[in-house]
């Protein structure tokens, strides 16, 4: 008899910003491995074309177009849930910006994605028990502001720096329902966030050059580690953070 | 925006900026590092509300030619 302890037939995991990069490849992924999926994201039509790439037709898959910063969406895409075994919080973005230049409105617009509407929705999600006694969590954090700190990040690394700190708040206090929270941190990711226009192609290579395996890393990489924290494989972990990096931060 | 209130801009960011001009090639000052690269990319946006890029700064020899960068996005 095979096993599979990856599976994730007869979950239904929920992915935020599965429009693109991370949260995208995720969605694609669950699907995959057997979930079913639902899939939430900000531009309707890349959306669509995650919930054209999904695995397994003959599962309710769903997709939800939703503005985190728009409280009406918010009670919207709560409303409308099924019960979720898997939570797998992605919507994020960057700026770069040397501490001099770092304002209150740029930390606002960073941290409103990163931090305050990622934890709210998780708030939401547990306070009206959508997420199953035995679900996983699973926030997208960052090693930057973590284990690296590369000049520019001073705003992008507090947000995920904050995110990695919750997760150990909730992993404990969600462990009376069994369900479990964990948080990845992954490396220098090829997704359209990383895209910034501030880096040369010359200055992103060098950067790339100093990881030990010598790439970037590609959404799937992240992907599979969610699925794993996810999956009945890692049904006794829960507060950790699982670094995927090529070995960025060694 | 003109040239002379640029340079003033740009040459603010340094600690010893009292030189610059014009027709400064800033990447040959001392103080020049990939940190200044940032900040001239953050100035810009900041005083003039236009994104460049680090192309932009890679491609330009003097202060006036990052004027020009800036200049033809407005």
């Amino acid at each position: 008899m095979s096993i599979n302890p990856f599976s994730l037939e007869g979950k239904t995991v929920l992915a935020t910003g599965a429009s693109s990069g991370i949260g995208r490849e995720t969605a694609i992924r669950a699907s995959q491995m057997g979930a079913t999926v639902v899939a939430v994201g900000q531009n309707p039509d890349r959306l669509g074309e995650t919930f054209s790439a999904l695995e397994g037709t003959d599962r309710a898959h769903r997709q939800v177009v939703c503005d985190q910063t728009n409280s009406e969406d918010f009670e919207r895409l709560i409303s409308e849930l099924p019960q979720l075994d898997g939570v797998v919080l992605c919507a994020g973005r960057v700026v770069t910006s040397p501490f001099p230049f770092c304002t209150r409105e740029k930390y606002d617009s960073v941290f409103e994605i990163n931090f305050f509407s990622t934890v709210e929705l998780l708030r939401l999600l547990y306070k009206k028990k959508k997420i199953a006694s035995g679900g996983s969590v699973v926030l997208i954090s960052a090693i930057s502001g973590i284990a690296r700190f590369p000049i520019g990040n001073a705003i992008y690394g507090a947000s995920k720096a904050a995110l990695t700190s919750t997760m150990k708040f909730c992993a404990k206090e969600f462990a009376k329902k069994k369900i479990r929270v964990n948080a990845i941190t992954p490396g220098m990711v090829r997704t359209p966030m990383i895209k910034l226009d501030a880096l040369t192609e010359e200055q992103l290579q060098k950067d790339c050059a100093q990881c030990p395996l010598e790439r970037y890393g590609e959404p799937t990489d992240i992907a599979n580690g969610v699925i794993y924290l996810l999956s009945d494989a890692a049904v006794w972990v829960t507060g950790t953070t699982l670094v995927i990096d090529g070995g960025l931060s060694i | 925006m003109t040239i002379d209130q640029f340079v003033e801009n740009f040459a603010d960011l340094f600690d010893n900026g009292g030189e610059i001009n014009a027709q400064t090639p800033f990447k040959e000052l001392s103080e020049w590092n990939s940190l200044m690269a940032l900040s001239v990319i953050a100035m810009v946006d900041e005083e003039y509300d236009v994104s460049i890029k680090g192309i932009d700064v890679q491609n330009a020899v003097t202060v006036e030619d990052l004027f020009n960068a800036v200049k033809g996005k407005l």
